[in-house]
Protein backbone atom coordinates (compact mmCIF):
# COMPACT_ATOMS: atom_id res chain seq x y z
CA UNK A 1 0.00 0.00 0.00
CA UNK A 2 1.49 3.33 -1.02
CA UNK A 3 1.49 6.01 1.64
CA UNK A 4 -0.87 8.22 -0.37
CA UNK A 5 -3.40 5.48 -0.79
CA UNK A 6 -6.68 5.76 1.07
CA UNK A 7 -9.18 3.02 1.73
CA UNK A 8 -11.98 5.24 0.48
CA UNK A 9 -12.09 8.55 -1.39
CA UNK A 10 -15.42 10.34 -1.37
CA UNK A 11 -16.10 13.06 -3.95
CA UNK A 12 -18.52 15.63 -2.54
CA UNK A 13 -19.16 16.63 1.08
CA UNK A 14 -22.96 16.89 0.87
CA UNK A 15 -25.29 14.79 3.04
CA UNK A 16 -24.61 11.53 1.15
CA UNK A 17 -20.83 11.90 1.04
CA UNK A 18 -20.41 13.11 4.63
CA UNK A 19 -22.71 10.39 5.99
CA UNK A 20 -20.66 7.73 4.22
CA UNK A 21 -17.43 9.33 5.48
CA UNK A 22 -18.76 9.45 9.05
CA UNK A 23 -19.68 5.76 9.10
CA UNK A 24 -16.55 4.55 7.27
CA UNK A 25 -14.15 6.58 9.43
CA UNK A 26 -15.99 5.37 12.51
CA UNK A 27 -15.34 1.80 11.33
CA UNK A 28 -11.61 2.52 11.12
CA UNK A 29 -11.30 3.11 7.37
CA UNK A 30 -8.86 5.71 6.06
CA UNK A 31 -11.20 8.14 4.37
CA UNK A 32 -10.52 11.20 2.23
CA UNK A 33 -13.55 13.45 1.74
CA UNK A 34 -13.03 15.96 -1.10
CA UNK A 35 -15.21 19.04 -1.53
CA UNK A 36 -14.85 21.57 -4.38
CA UNK A 37 -16.42 24.42 -2.42
CA UNK A 38 -14.42 26.50 0.04
CA UNK A 39 -16.51 24.93 2.77
CA UNK A 40 -18.86 21.96 2.66
CA UNK A 41 -22.28 23.30 1.63
CA UNK A 42 -20.89 26.30 -0.26
CA UNK A 43 -22.13 24.87 -3.56
CA UNK A 44 -25.35 23.37 -2.25
CA UNK A 45 -28.89 24.51 -1.77
CA UNK A 46 -32.19 22.92 -0.84
CA UNK A 47 -35.80 24.09 -0.83
CA UNK A 48 -35.50 23.03 2.03
CA UNK A 49 -36.60 20.54 4.40
CA UNK A 50 -34.86 17.53 5.88
CA UNK A 51 -36.98 14.55 6.92
CA UNK A 52 -35.03 13.49 9.98
CA UNK A 53 -35.62 9.72 10.18
CA UNK A 54 -32.58 8.45 8.28
CA UNK A 55 -30.04 10.68 10.04
CA UNK A 56 -31.65 9.94 13.42
CA UNK A 57 -30.85 6.27 12.84
CA UNK A 58 -27.17 7.08 12.25
CA UNK A 59 -26.68 9.91 14.76
CA UNK A 60 -29.36 9.43 17.44
CA UNK A 61 -30.48 12.76 18.85
CA UNK A 62 -28.81 14.69 16.00
CA UNK A 63 -31.47 17.41 16.26
CA UNK A 64 -29.98 18.48 19.60
CA UNK A 65 -26.64 19.39 18.03
CA UNK A 66 -27.23 19.96 14.30
CA UNK A 67 -27.78 23.50 12.99
CA UNK A 68 -31.45 22.99 12.11
CA UNK A 69 -33.77 25.91 11.50
CA UNK A 70 -37.30 25.02 12.61
CA UNK A 71 -39.22 21.81 13.37
CA UNK A 72 -42.06 21.70 10.84
CA UNK A 73 -45.51 21.40 12.44
CA UNK A 74 -47.59 23.00 9.74
CA UNK A 75 -48.12 21.94 6.12
CA UNK A 76 -50.02 23.98 3.58
CA UNK A 77 -50.69 23.29 -0.09
CA UNK A 78 -52.15 26.21 -2.03
CA UNK A 79 -53.71 26.32 -5.47
CA UNK A 80 -53.10 29.66 -7.09
CA UNK A 81 -54.72 31.62 -9.86
CA UNK A 82 -53.52 35.12 -10.63
CA UNK A 83 -55.89 36.62 -8.04
CA UNK A 84 -56.97 33.72 -5.82
CA UNK A 85 -55.41 31.18 -3.47
CA UNK A 86 -57.19 28.09 -2.11
CA UNK A 87 -55.27 26.25 0.58
CA UNK A 88 -55.32 22.92 2.33
CA UNK A 89 -53.78 23.49 5.72
CA UNK A 90 -52.65 20.95 8.30
CA UNK A 91 -51.29 21.92 11.69
CA UNK A 92 -50.69 19.08 14.11
CA UNK A 93 -48.54 18.24 17.10
CA UNK A 94 -48.21 14.79 15.57
CA UNK A 95 -46.40 16.10 12.48
CA UNK A 96 -43.21 16.99 14.30
CA UNK A 97 -42.90 14.06 16.69
CA UNK A 98 -42.60 10.30 17.09
CA UNK A 99 -39.92 9.73 14.44
CA UNK A 100 -41.79 11.82 11.86
CA UNK A 101 -39.86 15.00 12.60
CA UNK A 102 -38.82 17.18 9.71
CA UNK A 103 -36.84 20.40 9.85
CA UNK A 104 -36.23 23.40 7.65
CA UNK A 105 -32.49 23.65 6.96
CA UNK A 106 -29.96 25.91 5.28
CA UNK A 107 -27.28 23.88 3.60
CA UNK A 108 -24.22 26.08 4.10
CA UNK A 109 -24.42 25.51 7.84
CA UNK A 110 -25.92 22.03 7.84
CA UNK A 111 -23.47 20.46 5.37
CA UNK A 112 -20.55 22.00 7.28
CA UNK A 113 -21.79 20.45 10.51
CA UNK A 114 -22.19 16.97 8.98
CA UNK A 115 -18.77 17.12 7.29
CA UNK A 116 -17.20 18.14 10.63
CA UNK A 117 -18.86 15.12 12.24
CA UNK A 118 -17.11 12.95 9.66
CA UNK A 119 -13.86 14.77 10.34
CA UNK A 120 -14.19 14.17 14.09
CA UNK A 121 -14.82 10.49 13.37
CA UNK A 122 -11.44 10.42 11.65
CA UNK A 123 -12.07 11.27 7.99
CA UNK A 124 -9.71 13.71 6.29
CA UNK A 125 -11.68 16.59 4.80
CA UNK A 126 -10.13 18.71 2.05
CA UNK A 127 -12.02 21.66 0.57
CA UNK A 128 -11.51 23.89 -2.45
CA UNK A 129 -10.41 20.94 -4.60
CA UNK A 130 -12.23 20.07 -7.81
CA UNK A 131 -11.92 16.43 -8.84
CA UNK A 132 -11.48 16.49 -12.62
CA UNK A 133 -11.47 12.82 -13.43
CA UNK A 134 -11.32 9.32 -12.08
CA UNK A 135 -8.01 7.50 -12.06
CA UNK A 136 -8.50 4.20 -13.89
CA UNK A 137 -6.27 1.15 -14.18
CA UNK A 138 -7.17 -2.03 -16.03
CA UNK A 139 -10.75 -0.87 -16.41
CA UNK A 140 -11.34 -0.31 -12.74
CA UNK A 141 -11.52 2.87 -10.68
CA UNK A 142 -8.35 3.25 -8.64
CA UNK A 143 -8.62 6.84 -7.42
CA UNK A 144 -9.25 10.42 -8.44
CA UNK A 145 -7.42 13.06 -10.44
CA UNK A 146 -7.45 16.72 -9.37
CA UNK A 147 -5.28 18.98 -11.50
CA UNK A 148 -1.81 17.41 -11.52
CA UNK A 149 -2.49 15.20 -8.52
CA UNK A 150 -3.52 11.58 -8.51
CA UNK A 151 -4.96 10.26 -5.26
CA UNK A 152 -5.40 6.53 -5.00
CA UNK A 153 -8.01 4.56 -3.09
CA UNK A 154 -9.43 1.08 -2.77
CA UNK A 155 -12.86 2.42 -3.62
CA UNK A 156 -14.28 5.80 -4.71
CA UNK A 157 -17.73 7.04 -3.70
CA UNK A 158 -19.25 9.48 -6.18
CA UNK A 159 -21.31 11.88 -4.08
CA UNK A 160 -20.80 14.73 -6.53
CA UNK A 161 -24.41 15.76 -6.89
CA UNK A 162 -27.09 15.89 -9.54
CA UNK A 163 -24.78 16.81 -12.42
CA UNK A 164 -22.26 14.03 -11.54
CA UNK A 165 -19.96 14.60 -14.47
CA UNK A 166 -17.69 11.88 -13.05
CA UNK A 167 -20.35 9.14 -13.19
CA UNK A 168 -21.06 10.24 -16.78
CA UNK A 169 -17.38 10.13 -17.71
CA UNK A 170 -17.05 6.48 -16.78
CA UNK A 171 -20.35 5.56 -18.40
CA UNK A 172 -22.25 4.71 -15.22
CA UNK A 173 -24.77 7.38 -15.95
CA UNK A 174 -26.31 9.04 -19.01
CA UNK A 175 -26.50 12.81 -19.35
CA UNK A 176 -29.75 14.06 -17.77
CA UNK A 177 -32.62 14.71 -20.14
CA UNK A 178 -34.85 17.79 -19.74
CA UNK A 179 -37.80 15.71 -18.47
CA UNK A 180 -35.58 14.14 -15.79
CA UNK A 181 -34.53 17.37 -14.11
CA UNK A 182 -36.04 20.49 -12.65
CA UNK A 183 -34.37 23.75 -11.77
CA UNK A 184 -35.08 25.30 -8.41
CA UNK A 185 -34.43 28.99 -7.81
CA UNK A 186 -34.69 30.40 -4.31
CA UNK A 187 -34.35 33.55 -2.28
CA UNK A 188 -33.46 33.73 1.38
CA UNK A 189 -35.55 36.56 2.80
CA UNK A 190 -34.59 37.89 6.21
CA UNK A 191 -37.31 38.50 8.82
CA UNK A 192 -37.23 38.61 12.64
CA UNK A 193 -38.12 35.30 14.32
CA UNK A 194 -41.11 36.77 16.17
CA UNK A 195 -42.53 38.17 12.94
CA UNK A 196 -42.27 34.72 11.33
CA UNK A 197 -43.98 33.09 14.32
CA UNK A 198 -46.81 35.65 14.34
CA UNK A 199 -47.28 35.56 10.59
CA UNK A 200 -47.41 31.80 10.32
CA UNK A 201 -49.18 31.12 13.63
CA UNK A 202 -46.28 29.21 15.18
CA UNK A 203 -44.78 28.74 18.64
CA UNK A 204 -41.10 29.48 19.14
CA UNK A 205 -38.89 27.02 17.25
CA UNK A 206 -41.79 25.66 15.21
CA UNK A 207 -41.87 26.01 11.47
CA UNK A 208 -44.23 25.98 8.50
CA UNK A 209 -43.84 24.44 5.05
CA UNK A 210 -45.89 25.62 2.09
CA UNK A 211 -46.21 24.42 -1.47
CA UNK A 212 -47.93 26.27 -4.29
CA UNK A 213 -49.42 24.98 -7.54
CA UNK A 214 -50.75 26.89 -10.54
CA UNK A 215 -50.18 30.54 -11.32
CA UNK A 216 -46.74 30.64 -9.67
CA UNK A 217 -45.33 28.69 -12.65
CA UNK A 218 -47.83 30.29 -15.03
CA UNK A 219 -49.38 26.87 -15.49
CA UNK A 220 -46.12 25.14 -16.42
CA UNK A 221 -45.07 21.90 -14.72
CA UNK A 222 -43.51 22.81 -11.41
CA UNK A 223 -44.46 24.67 -8.28
CA UNK A 224 -43.60 27.13 -5.57
CA UNK A 225 -42.28 26.48 -2.08
CA UNK A 226 -41.86 28.35 1.17
CA UNK A 227 -40.09 27.19 4.33
CA UNK A 228 -39.71 29.20 7.50
CA UNK A 229 -36.21 29.31 8.95
CA UNK A 230 -35.18 30.78 12.31
CA UNK A 231 -34.72 34.31 11.03
CA UNK A 232 -35.49 34.01 7.35
CA UNK A 233 -37.84 32.55 4.81
CA UNK A 234 -36.79 30.29 1.95
CA UNK A 235 -39.02 31.13 -1.00
CA UNK A 236 -38.69 29.84 -4.51
CA UNK A 237 -39.92 28.01 -7.57
CA UNK A 238 -39.16 24.72 -9.27
CA UNK A 239 -39.63 24.16 -13.01
CA UNK A 240 -39.32 20.88 -14.90
CA UNK A 241 -36.83 21.62 -17.69
CA UNK A 242 -38.83 19.92 -20.45
CA UNK A 243 -41.65 22.41 -19.87
CA UNK A 244 -39.33 25.42 -19.66
CA UNK A 245 -38.45 25.62 -23.33
CA UNK A 246 -40.29 28.71 -24.54
CA UNK A 247 -41.49 31.46 -22.24
CA UNK A 248 -42.10 35.12 -22.24
CA UNK A 249 -40.52 35.40 -18.80
CA UNK A 250 -37.19 34.30 -17.42
CA UNK A 251 -36.81 32.22 -14.26
CA UNK A 252 -35.72 35.16 -12.05
CA UNK A 253 -38.64 37.23 -13.37
CA UNK A 254 -41.02 34.41 -12.42
CA UNK A 255 -39.52 34.31 -8.92
CA UNK A 256 -40.16 38.05 -8.71
CA UNK A 257 -43.78 37.60 -9.88
CA UNK A 258 -44.25 34.88 -7.27
CA UNK A 259 -43.00 37.22 -4.52
CA UNK A 260 -45.59 39.76 -5.66
CA UNK A 261 -48.54 37.35 -5.81
CA UNK A 262 -51.31 38.69 -3.54
CA UNK A 263 -51.24 35.50 -1.44
CA UNK A 264 -47.44 35.53 -1.06
CA UNK A 265 -46.40 39.17 -0.71
CA UNK A 266 -47.98 39.63 2.78
CA UNK A 267 -45.93 36.65 4.00
CA UNK A 268 -42.60 38.26 3.11
CA UNK A 269 -43.59 41.89 3.68
CA UNK A 270 -40.75 43.95 5.13
CA UNK A 271 -38.25 41.18 4.45
CA UNK A 272 -34.85 41.74 2.90
CA UNK A 273 -33.40 39.30 0.38
CA UNK A 274 -30.02 37.98 1.53
CA UNK A 275 -29.15 35.46 -1.17
CA UNK A 276 -30.34 34.10 -4.51
CA UNK A 277 -29.50 30.50 -5.35
CA UNK A 278 -30.32 27.84 -7.91
CA UNK A 279 -29.80 24.11 -8.24
CA UNK A 280 -31.02 21.17 -10.29
CA UNK A 281 -33.30 18.50 -8.87
CA UNK A 282 -33.22 14.99 -10.36
CA UNK A 283 -36.91 14.28 -10.88
CA UNK A 284 -37.56 11.07 -12.77
CA UNK A 285 -37.22 8.87 -9.68
CA UNK A 286 -37.02 5.11 -10.08
CA UNK A 287 -36.77 5.24 -13.89
CA UNK A 288 -33.55 7.28 -13.82
CA UNK A 289 -31.50 5.22 -11.38
CA UNK A 290 -28.09 4.76 -13.04
CA UNK A 291 -25.60 1.94 -12.67
CA UNK A 292 -24.99 2.18 -8.92
CA UNK A 293 -21.74 0.27 -8.53
CA UNK A 294 -18.79 -0.91 -10.53
CA UNK A 295 -15.26 -2.12 -10.02
CA UNK A 296 -13.93 0.19 -7.28
CA UNK A 297 -16.78 2.70 -7.38
CA UNK A 298 -20.29 3.43 -6.06
CA UNK A 299 -22.71 6.31 -6.77
CA UNK A 300 -24.84 7.88 -3.99
CA UNK A 301 -27.34 10.69 -3.35
CA UNK A 302 -28.42 13.14 -6.06
CA UNK A 303 -25.70 11.71 -8.34
CA UNK A 304 -27.76 8.51 -8.33
CA UNK A 305 -31.02 10.45 -8.83
CA UNK A 306 -32.36 9.54 -5.38
CA UNK A 307 -35.14 12.11 -5.14
CA UNK A 308 -38.86 11.55 -4.67
CA UNK A 309 -41.18 14.27 -5.95
CA UNK A 310 -44.86 13.55 -5.47
CA UNK A 311 -46.08 17.09 -5.84
CA UNK A 312 -47.04 17.82 -2.26
CA UNK A 313 -43.83 16.32 -0.90
CA UNK A 314 -40.24 16.46 -2.14
CA UNK A 315 -37.58 14.28 -0.54
CA UNK A 316 -33.91 14.12 -1.39
CA UNK A 317 -31.68 14.58 1.64
CA UNK A 318 -33.16 11.70 3.66
CA UNK A 319 -32.55 9.41 0.67
CA UNK A 320 -29.05 10.81 0.19
CA UNK A 321 -28.18 10.10 3.83
CA UNK A 322 -29.57 6.56 3.67
CA UNK A 323 -27.72 5.87 0.41
CA UNK A 324 -24.47 7.11 1.98
CA UNK A 325 -25.11 4.73 4.86
CA UNK A 326 -25.80 1.81 2.51
CA UNK A 327 -22.64 2.52 0.51
CA UNK A 328 -20.55 2.68 3.70
CA UNK A 329 -21.98 -0.60 4.99
CA UNK A 330 -21.40 -2.34 1.66
CA UNK A 331 -17.79 -1.12 1.63
CA UNK A 332 -17.18 -2.25 5.21
CA UNK A 333 -18.53 -5.71 4.47
CA UNK A 334 -16.43 -5.97 1.28
CA UNK A 335 -13.31 -6.42 3.44
CA UNK A 336 -10.93 -4.48 1.20
CA UNK A 337 -11.95 -6.34 -1.96
CA UNK A 338 -13.87 -3.76 -3.92
CA UNK A 339 -14.95 -5.74 -6.96
CA UNK A 340 -18.25 -5.23 -8.77
CA UNK A 341 -19.41 -8.46 -7.16
CA UNK A 342 -18.52 -7.31 -3.63
CA UNK A 343 -20.04 -3.85 -4.10
CA UNK A 344 -23.31 -5.28 -5.44
CA UNK A 345 -24.22 -5.47 -1.77
CA UNK A 346 -24.79 -1.70 -1.96
CA UNK A 347 -27.74 -2.18 -4.31
CA UNK A 348 -29.06 -4.99 -2.13
CA UNK A 349 -28.93 -2.81 0.99
CA UNK A 350 -30.73 -0.01 -0.87
CA UNK A 351 -33.41 -2.44 -1.96
CA UNK A 352 -33.91 -3.58 1.61
CA UNK A 353 -34.13 0.03 2.81
CA UNK A 354 -36.83 2.63 2.18
CA UNK A 355 -34.76 4.21 -0.60
CA UNK A 356 -35.54 1.85 -3.48
CA UNK A 357 -38.81 0.74 -1.90
CA UNK A 358 -40.21 4.29 -1.82
CA UNK A 359 -38.80 5.19 -5.25
CA UNK A 360 -40.58 2.10 -6.64
CA UNK A 361 -43.80 2.90 -4.80
CA UNK A 362 -43.95 6.33 -6.44
CA UNK A 363 -42.49 5.29 -9.78
CA UNK A 364 -45.67 6.20 -11.69
CA UNK A 365 -45.88 9.65 -10.16
CA UNK A 366 -43.46 11.60 -12.39
CA UNK A 367 -45.58 10.58 -15.41
CA UNK A 368 -48.77 11.58 -13.58
CA UNK A 369 -47.36 15.03 -12.84
CA UNK A 370 -46.67 15.43 -16.55
CA UNK A 371 -50.31 16.55 -16.95
CA UNK A 372 -50.88 20.22 -17.69
CA UNK A 373 -54.40 20.19 -16.18
CA UNK A 374 -52.87 19.93 -12.67
CA UNK A 375 -51.11 23.25 -13.18
CA UNK A 376 -53.81 25.09 -15.17
CA UNK A 377 -57.42 23.89 -15.14
CA UNK A 378 -57.50 22.45 -11.62
CA UNK A 379 -56.22 25.47 -9.68
CA UNK A 380 -58.73 27.51 -11.73
CA UNK A 381 -61.54 25.03 -11.00
CA UNK A 382 -60.88 24.93 -7.25
CA UNK A 383 -60.55 28.72 -7.05
CA UNK A 384 -63.83 29.23 -8.93
CA UNK A 385 -65.67 26.65 -6.84
CA UNK A 386 -64.48 27.97 -3.48
CA UNK A 387 -64.95 31.64 -4.41
CA UNK A 388 -68.52 30.82 -5.45
CA UNK A 389 -69.19 28.97 -2.15
CA UNK A 390 -68.16 31.95 -0.07
CA UNK A 391 -69.72 34.71 -2.18
CA UNK A 392 -72.97 36.48 -1.28
CA UNK A 393 -74.22 39.35 -3.42
CA UNK A 394 -78.01 39.14 -3.09
CA UNK A 395 -78.62 37.24 -6.36
CA UNK A 396 -80.57 33.94 -6.08
CA UNK A 397 -78.39 31.01 -4.96
CA UNK A 398 -78.39 28.07 -7.43
CA UNK A 399 -78.61 24.48 -6.06
CA UNK A 400 -75.33 23.14 -4.61
CA UNK A 401 -74.92 20.38 -7.24
CA UNK A 402 -75.21 22.91 -10.02
CA UNK A 403 -72.60 25.11 -8.38
CA UNK A 404 -70.18 22.22 -8.16
CA UNK A 405 -70.78 20.84 -11.62
CA UNK A 406 -70.50 24.16 -13.45
CA UNK A 407 -66.71 24.57 -13.11
CA UNK A 408 -66.13 20.80 -13.24
CA UNK A 409 -67.95 20.57 -16.57
CA UNK A 410 -65.71 23.29 -17.96
CA UNK A 411 -62.76 20.90 -17.63
CA UNK A 412 -64.84 17.81 -18.48
CA UNK A 413 -66.34 15.42 -15.97
CA UNK A 414 -64.61 12.35 -17.44
CA UNK A 415 -61.21 14.05 -17.50
CA UNK A 416 -61.53 15.04 -13.85
CA UNK A 417 -62.63 11.54 -12.85
CA UNK A 418 -59.82 9.96 -14.85
CA UNK A 419 -57.15 12.28 -13.40
CA UNK A 420 -58.32 11.63 -9.84
CA UNK A 421 -58.19 7.88 -10.50
CA UNK A 422 -54.72 8.09 -12.06
CA UNK A 423 -53.47 10.21 -9.16
CA UNK A 424 -54.70 7.76 -6.54
CA UNK A 425 -53.18 4.85 -8.48
CA UNK A 426 -49.84 6.63 -8.87
CA UNK A 427 -49.61 7.01 -5.09
CA UNK B 1 -45.60 47.55 -2.10
CA UNK B 2 -42.29 45.75 -2.52
CA UNK B 3 -39.88 46.96 -5.15
CA UNK B 4 -39.22 44.53 -8.00
CA UNK B 5 -35.67 43.17 -8.02
CA UNK B 6 -33.76 42.70 -11.24
CA UNK B 7 -31.57 39.65 -11.70
CA UNK B 8 -28.34 41.68 -11.41
CA UNK B 9 -29.50 42.91 -8.03
CA UNK B 10 -30.26 39.34 -6.93
CA UNK B 11 -26.87 38.06 -8.09
CA UNK B 12 -25.17 41.04 -6.46
CA UNK B 13 -26.22 39.67 -3.06
CA UNK B 14 -24.25 36.45 -3.52
CA UNK B 15 -20.69 35.80 -2.43
CA UNK B 16 -18.72 35.05 -5.55
CA UNK B 17 -15.08 34.62 -6.51
CA UNK B 18 -14.47 35.07 -10.24
CA UNK B 19 -11.75 32.97 -11.89
CA UNK B 20 -10.54 35.81 -14.14
CA UNK B 21 -9.78 34.70 -17.67
CA UNK B 22 -10.87 31.11 -16.97
CA UNK B 23 -14.52 30.68 -17.98
CA UNK B 24 -15.85 27.29 -16.79
CA UNK B 25 -18.59 27.39 -19.41
CA UNK B 26 -17.89 28.17 -23.06
CA UNK B 27 -20.37 28.46 -25.88
CA UNK B 28 -19.95 27.87 -29.57
CA UNK B 29 -21.73 30.82 -31.18
CA UNK B 30 -21.71 29.14 -34.61
CA UNK B 31 -23.84 26.29 -33.28
CA UNK B 32 -26.03 28.69 -31.24
CA UNK B 33 -26.82 30.67 -34.40
CA UNK B 34 -28.60 27.66 -35.87
CA UNK B 35 -30.72 27.19 -32.74
CA UNK B 36 -34.29 28.39 -33.13
CA UNK B 37 -35.65 27.82 -29.60
CA UNK B 38 -32.74 29.20 -27.53
CA UNK B 39 -34.25 27.94 -24.24
CA UNK B 40 -31.12 29.03 -22.33
CA UNK B 41 -32.39 32.62 -22.54
CA UNK B 42 -35.34 31.95 -20.23
CA UNK B 43 -34.15 28.90 -18.31
CA UNK B 44 -30.82 30.12 -16.91
CA UNK B 45 -31.78 31.16 -13.36
CA UNK B 46 -29.07 33.83 -13.44
CA UNK B 47 -30.09 35.09 -16.94
CA UNK B 48 -26.47 34.94 -18.07
CA UNK B 49 -27.42 34.11 -21.66
CA UNK B 50 -28.41 37.19 -23.61
CA UNK B 51 -29.35 37.93 -27.18
CA UNK B 52 -27.78 40.88 -28.93
CA UNK B 53 -28.44 41.43 -32.64
CA UNK B 54 -29.45 37.79 -33.11
CA UNK B 55 -26.28 36.53 -31.45
CA UNK B 56 -26.12 34.65 -28.14
CA UNK B 57 -23.80 36.10 -25.56
CA UNK B 58 -22.79 34.46 -22.29
CA UNK B 59 -21.10 35.77 -19.17
CA UNK B 60 -19.83 33.26 -16.63
CA UNK B 61 -19.61 35.86 -13.85
CA UNK B 62 -22.60 35.25 -11.59
CA UNK B 63 -23.09 31.61 -12.64
CA UNK B 64 -24.88 29.57 -9.97
CA UNK B 65 -23.34 26.34 -11.33
CA UNK B 66 -26.71 24.59 -11.55
CA UNK B 67 -26.27 22.88 -14.94
CA UNK B 68 -29.64 23.94 -16.38
CA UNK B 69 -28.13 25.32 -19.61
CA UNK B 70 -26.20 22.13 -20.29
CA UNK B 71 -29.30 19.97 -20.00
CA UNK B 72 -31.86 22.21 -21.68
CA UNK B 73 -29.59 23.02 -24.65
CA UNK B 74 -30.96 21.23 -27.74
CA UNK B 75 -27.74 21.59 -29.76
CA UNK B 76 -24.99 19.06 -29.05
CA UNK B 77 -21.60 20.74 -28.77
CA UNK B 78 -22.96 24.24 -28.23
CA UNK B 79 -22.08 24.35 -24.53
CA UNK B 80 -18.80 23.18 -23.05
CA UNK B 81 -19.66 22.88 -19.37
CA UNK B 82 -17.56 22.21 -16.30
CA UNK B 83 -17.45 23.39 -12.71
CA UNK B 84 -15.19 26.33 -11.83
CA UNK B 85 -11.78 25.38 -10.43
CA UNK B 86 -11.69 24.67 -6.71
CA UNK B 87 -12.53 27.66 -4.45
CA UNK B 88 -13.80 29.74 -7.41
CA UNK B 89 -17.39 30.51 -8.35
CA UNK B 90 -20.40 30.96 -6.11
CA UNK B 91 -20.11 30.37 -2.36
CA UNK B 92 -23.51 30.11 -0.72
CA UNK B 93 -23.64 31.58 2.78
CA UNK B 94 -27.14 30.18 3.40
CA UNK B 95 -28.00 27.66 0.67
Amino acid sequence: MSEDRFDVIIVGAGPAGSTAAYILAGAGKEVLLIERGDEPGAKNMTGGRLYGHSLEKIIPGFAQEAPLERRIVKETVSFLTSDTSVSFDLQSELLGSGGKESYSVLRAEFDCWLAKKAEKAGAILVTGIRVDDLFMEEGRVKGVIAGEDIMEAGVVILADGVNSLLAQKIGMKQELKPHQAAVGAKEIIELPGEVIEDRFNLHEGEGAARLFVGDCTKGRIGGGFLYTNKKSISLGLVFTLSDLQSWEKTVPEMVEDFKHHPAVSPLIKGGRTLEYSAHLVPEAGYSMIPKLYGDGVVVVGDAAGFVINIGYMVRGMDLAIASGEAAAKAIISAHDVYTTQALSRYRKLLEESFVIRDLKQYSKFPAFLNNKRIFNEYPQLIAELMTDFFSVDGSPVPPMMKRILKPVKKVGLMKVASDVWKGVRAL
Amino acid sequence: MMKRMGVEEKLGLNKFLLDEGNPHIKINKEICRACTGKPCLVACPASLYTLKEEEIGFDYAGCLECGTCRIICPKPGAIDWSYPRGTFGVAYRYG
